[in-house]
């Protein structure tokens, strides 16, 4: 009599161990759209120069890096002008780390909401990761001005890769779910273990440093280039310069192990949330 | 027949873990787990055992209801009875234990208005905000913006931000969001408390018309007259059961017939830490008529409030509120326990008079508060204090005359033979 489709919901105890909630996001596709807009329009009211910060910030990281890594340092950025070569990093890691630290605090910063009203909670750290494209893309256009810059003073000699540019939103649709599974995987153990959280900014820097951000990867002498090439990010990073200053490692499968890692640790981030989401609520 | 049903809940059960579980570091954990080795390379395995058990509460116990498309269902019971957690497992905000809900409908909570609102955004964002977090899309918010506003009246700020809102205007929004969504089945918990009393009778109106438009409306609130009101069922909650579900006039009566078991003369407050650690305890709260053996119309009340202190020459207040049984505050007072250069450390009772010919007959609802000179909050009383007002014992009174208050009204007649404009 009671037959499950005479019902529209039907709430158990039953938690699936893999669950995305497909229908359910796509039911709620506007307030993903409606949160990715409240964390542009707020950061905007709330800074005082507003989106210039997405330019000042790279700006003068790009202009440190050369002055201490290129200058002090004397490390190579394989011939190409120091500016693009950090800023090029600079731009690609800054997405990257931003997917990671604002999807972390997802369950600590809504527990007041996710404890009132449902929806599917992955619509905020998705939402932050798509917000997080403004910025990004903003700063990739501030990179082609500063390209062009340099192309019109004539003291480069680098080419833009357009055979990698084809495939960059695929690149940075990796990096976006790369960075989601790591700060899910992060907001998840966080929930229970707070100090955590004082970790992250710290890890990532790490990470920057066990990425090819401030060095390329052809000079990283071989018996250490396995332990870097086995970081996912590393081939992406790559990548995204072969694209934008024609320089890069580029190997078939090493891109193929990125992607495969990528998906993985995306799926770990997804089952461990959807794990502790449900518990989360009763214990704070 | 199952067709009908909007809410079918089966054998509902919630269990809450109480105790530090929540919230741990990584470092308290380890050592946990190295204090576990340890015991176990020692033999010392109950040294341990007891701190790592954790206390369970089923905060829900086999629920079984059948709730009808159209019904306005009030809940109610004491505070803890678990009819925010049935609400919140309605809401899909918290899984179940044990047991099934289906439900027939969109269904959306108003657990607690405004959720969701942004302060920087303005008015007319955080509706839009608000309705998409309450699973409304963007176009139906388009075709209902006007009205919400125009429900909301709060239209000459629609483009400000909500930060500079007063809270009532925001929980005015917010109503109105919540009100235009139109689910099959509403959720309400203890929003009208705030708003003032024209925006709650509109709100009351506005659930009766979504009611009669043939939608299901679960309602939790302390205030009876509402729930006598609008709702044409009721359930009675008791620590996680149900005890009453019948309509709502019979149930608000068996539930406030129950509570009347516990009016007492005194009542005590033990705490299980040592009074003097605390800045302030209260002890006791006492309850007797000023003249004759039971407290009645005339007789007058005294209060008497027993406190124990540890601070010296602060500003200690104390108030009181005398609440109905629906929890309507009736009156509130707010004085100081002494000059703040004699408070002493120690125990202080104080006698409250409060004058007779003023409480109607009924039952009365008490909270003590203790503070610093209105800033810092010392303690109030948690557990329900309540006493009962009975009819004066001469014949004039045996009934209970209409209104909150019985005064004694000083007044007299004078006899003219002819009207007073023709002398």
């Amino acid at each position: 009599m009671n037959n499950s489709k005479n019902w529209d919901l039907i709430i158990t105890t039953q938690n699936r161990w893999f669950d995305l909630h497909f229908e359910d996001i796509l039911k709620y596709k506007d307030l993903l759209f409606l949160f990715v807009k409240r964390d542009i329009t707020v950061f905007y009211k709330q800074t005082i120069l507003g989106p210039l910060w997405f330019f000042i910030q790279p700006f003068i990281s790009t202009i440190l890096f050369s002055f201490i890594f290129n200058k002090i340092a004397k490390i190579s950025t394989d011939g190409v002008h120091p500016y693009l070569f950090y800023m090029s990093g600079i731009i690609a890691w800054n997405y990257f780390s931003d997917c990671i630290t604002t999807t972390s605090k997802t369950l600590t910063e809504n527990a007041n909401i996710f404890g009132k009203v449902y929806f599917p909670r992955v619509i905020v750290p998705i939402s932050k990761v798509t917000s997080g494209l403004a910025k990004f893309f903003l700063q990739l256009f501030f990179y082609f001005i500063i390209f062009l810059y340099f192309t019109y003073k004539g003291n480069t000699s680098i080419d833009l890769s357009y055979k990698v540019l084809i495939f960059f939103p695929l690149l940075i649709f990796q990096m976006a779910l790369l960075g989601l599974g790591l700060g899910l995987i992060i907001s998840s153990i966080s929930s229970k273990y707070r100090d955590l959280n004082y970790l992250i900014g710290f890890g990532t820097q790490l990470l920057m440093y066990a990425s090819p951000i401030i060095y390329p990867l052809s000079i990283v002498p071989d018996k250490f280039k396995y332990m870097l090439i086995l970081n996912p990010i590393t081939p992406i990073i790559e990548l995204f310069r072969r694209g934008l200053i024609g320089q890069g490692y580029f190997d078939f499968w090493l891109i193929i192990y990125s992607i495969f890692m990528s998906f993985f640790i995306f799926f770990t981030g997804i089952i461990l949330f959807n794990k502790i989401e449900k518990s989360f609520i009763d214990t704070v | 027949m199952s067709n009908k049903s909007a809410v079918v809940i089966e054998k509902l059960h919630k269990k809450y873990t109480l105790g530090v579980i929540s919230v741990d570091t990584l470092a308290s954990d380890l050592s946990k787990i190295w204090k576990f080795f340890n015991s176990k390379l020692f033999f010392k395995l109950n040294s341990n055992k007891n701190s790592l058990e954790k206390k369970q509460v089923w905060a829900l116990k086999n629920i079984n209801l059948k709730i009808e498309t159209g019904d306005i269902v009030g809940l109610i019971g004491s505070n803890g009875a678990g009819k925010s957690t049935l609400l919140k497992i309605l809401s899909r905000i918290t899984t179940p234990s044990i047991g099934t809900v289906k439900i027939k409908g969109r269904i959306a909570s108003l657990l607690e208005v405004g959720t969701g609102f942004h302060p920087e955004l303005t008015g007319k964002e955080n509706i839009f905000l608000n309705g998409a977090i309450l699973g409304m899309s963007k176009n139906e918010i388009n075709q209902k913006l006007d009205k919400i506003i125009d429900f909301s009246g709060v239209s000459e700020f629609i483009n400000t931000p909500v930060k500079r809102y007063s809270s009532g205007m925001r929980v005015r929004l917010a109503f109105s969001v919540a009100a235009y969504l139109e689910p099959e089945i509403l959720l309400i918990d203890e929003v009208l408390a705030v708003g003032d009393a024209d925006f709650q009778k509109k709100c009351l109106g506005k659930m009766k018309n979504i009611s009669e438009s043939g939608r299901t409306i679960l309602f939790v609130s302390h205030n009876m007259t509402a729930i006598k009101s609008i709702c044409n069922r009721a359930i009675v909650l008791d620590k996680g059961r149900v005890k009453y579900d019948s309509d709502a006039i019979d149930a608000v009566d068996f539930y406030l017939k129950g509570s009347k078991n516990h009016i007492k003369n005194e009542y005590f407050f033990n705490s299980k830490s040592n009074d003097h650690d605390e800045k302030l305890k209260i002890v006791a709260v006492k309850i007797k008529p000023k003249i004759g053996n039971s407290i009645n119309v005339s007789s007058g009340i005294i209060f008497t409030f027993d406190c124990y202190t540890s601070l010296k020459k602060l500003p200690i207040y104390f108030g009181f509120e005398i609440l109905t049984e629906d929890g309507v505050l009736l009156a509130n007072n707010y004085l100081p326990l002494d000059d703040a250069k004699n408070i002493k450390s120690g125990y202080y009772s104080t006698k409250v008079e409060f004058p007779g010919d003023t409480l109607n007959v009924g039952v009365y609802n008490l909270v003590l508060w203790y503070g610093l000179s209105n800033s810092e909050n010392l303690g109030y009383t948690k557990d329900k204090i309540s006493f009962e007002v009975f009819p004066a014992q001469n014949n004039r009174q045996l009934n209970k005359v209409k209104g909150l208050l019985n005064l004694a009204i000083p007044y007299n007649t004078s006899h003219y033979l002819k009207d007073k404009k023709e002398l």
